[in-house]
């Protein structure tokens, strides 16, 4: 009896390692993806030049009403510009607006980027000294935030989107009655 | 050498790198107006996790973002809030995962008893097995047979 107990037991031991091991591995594809403590919360306030226009502002206020897909971008980072081709995909099928926040970019790069690559966003706020990326907690970019009508961030979406996170994460939250035309409340 | 020469260049080295290690930032802190406030700023800064390199500090890490995180730490105590102030701050845009030192919460209490758990158990396992071998012992010496063990 004892004799089977001293076998039994680092056996048991071993088992439960094995599951918290392979609990571990399952999810380790996200682990570099840190959640957002935003979701669920309203999007933070702000007011920034745009780039296109630096005389105008881009405000949150004027977003309020309208669900958005709020990007955090640059020329510098390499992902984003894989991304960009989603990005206009995106736009042209018109089911929800595209609102950039250009990271510590250079004006220069990033209008003439646009201007070769397309402009897949309906508006852009420049964040120049990178403040307004830690208000949103950005860590890396590209990073996407789906907001709401209301002003509540409802999903972020960390690296370059790609059609399934498109098609399978963004889209399905979005209301079915969100006009494939407009981005009308 | 002789030992006493040893003796001196060990502590002289020593000394060297104690004193090295008490000033060697990855970055140049900067400075804060006051003795008080440069004290906070660089705990402040000690406790936050940079988010992009992981294992280092606000502190130590040369990136970008934590320059930039540095200096949203250096206003909010330039504009007079309070250390829980700033943490709070930094917590409700990156989550607890920035803070090096997690603070108790339902969500984390498991990482904190675990240990106490874990340390509870293995006494347990500790005393029966001292007391199953002191059995052992002294089973073996009333048997008088040492191949019985």
């Amino acid at each position: 009896m004892k004799g089977r107990l001293r076998f039994i037991v680092p056996l048991a031991v071993f088992g439960l390692l094995v599951v918290v091991l392979a609990i571990g591995i399952r999810q380790s594809p996200d682990k570099d993806l840190i959640p957002s403590p935003l979701i669920g919360k309203p999007a933070p306030e702000f007011s920034l030049p745009s780039l296109t226009d630096p005389s105008r502002r881009v405000s949150s206020e004027d977003l309020h009403g309208h669900w958005y897909l709020f990007n955090v971008w640059g020329t510098w980072c390499v992902s984003c510009r894989a991304e960009h081709e989603m990005l206009l995909k995106i736009k042209q099928a018109g089911v929800i607006p595209l609102v950039g926040l250009d990271w510590k970019d250079d004006r220069g790069d990033a209008l003439s980027f646009l201007k070769d690559a397309g402009n897949p966003y309906q508006t852009i706020a420049v964040d120049r000294d990178g403040s307004e990326a830690i208000m949103w907690g950005v860590y890396g970019a590209p990073e996407t935030f789906l907001v709401n009508p209301q002003g509540i961030v409802v999903y972020k979406y960390i690296g370059p989107i790609t059609q399934d996170a498109w098609k399978q994460q963004i889209l399905p939250r979005l209301p079915p009655t969100q006009s494939p035309r407009g981005s009308s409340s | 050498m002789s030992a006493r020469a040893v003796s001196i260049f060990v502590v002289t080295l020593l000394a060297a790198l104690l004193l090295a290690s008490s000033t060697a930032y990855a970055i140049a802190p900067e400075q804060m107006p006051t003795p008080q406030l440069e004290a906070r700023y660089l705990a402040l800064i000690q406790g936050f996790r940079c988010m992009q390199c992981q294992d280092e500090s606000l502190a130590d890490s040369p990136v970008d973002l934590a320059a930039d995180m540095r200096r949203q730490i250096r206003d909010m105590l330039l504009a007079g809030k309070t250390d829980q102030q700033i943490r709070d701050f930094m917590v409700s845009r990156y989550g607890y995962f920035i803070l090096f030192k997690p603070p108790f919460v339902a969500k984390t209490a498991w990482l904190w008893l675990t240990p106490g758990v874990l340390l509870v158990v293995g006494v347990l396992v500790a005393l029966r097995v001292i007391r199953q071998r002191a059995a052992l012992a002294a089973t073996d010496l009333e048997d008088n047979d040492p191949t019985d063990a």
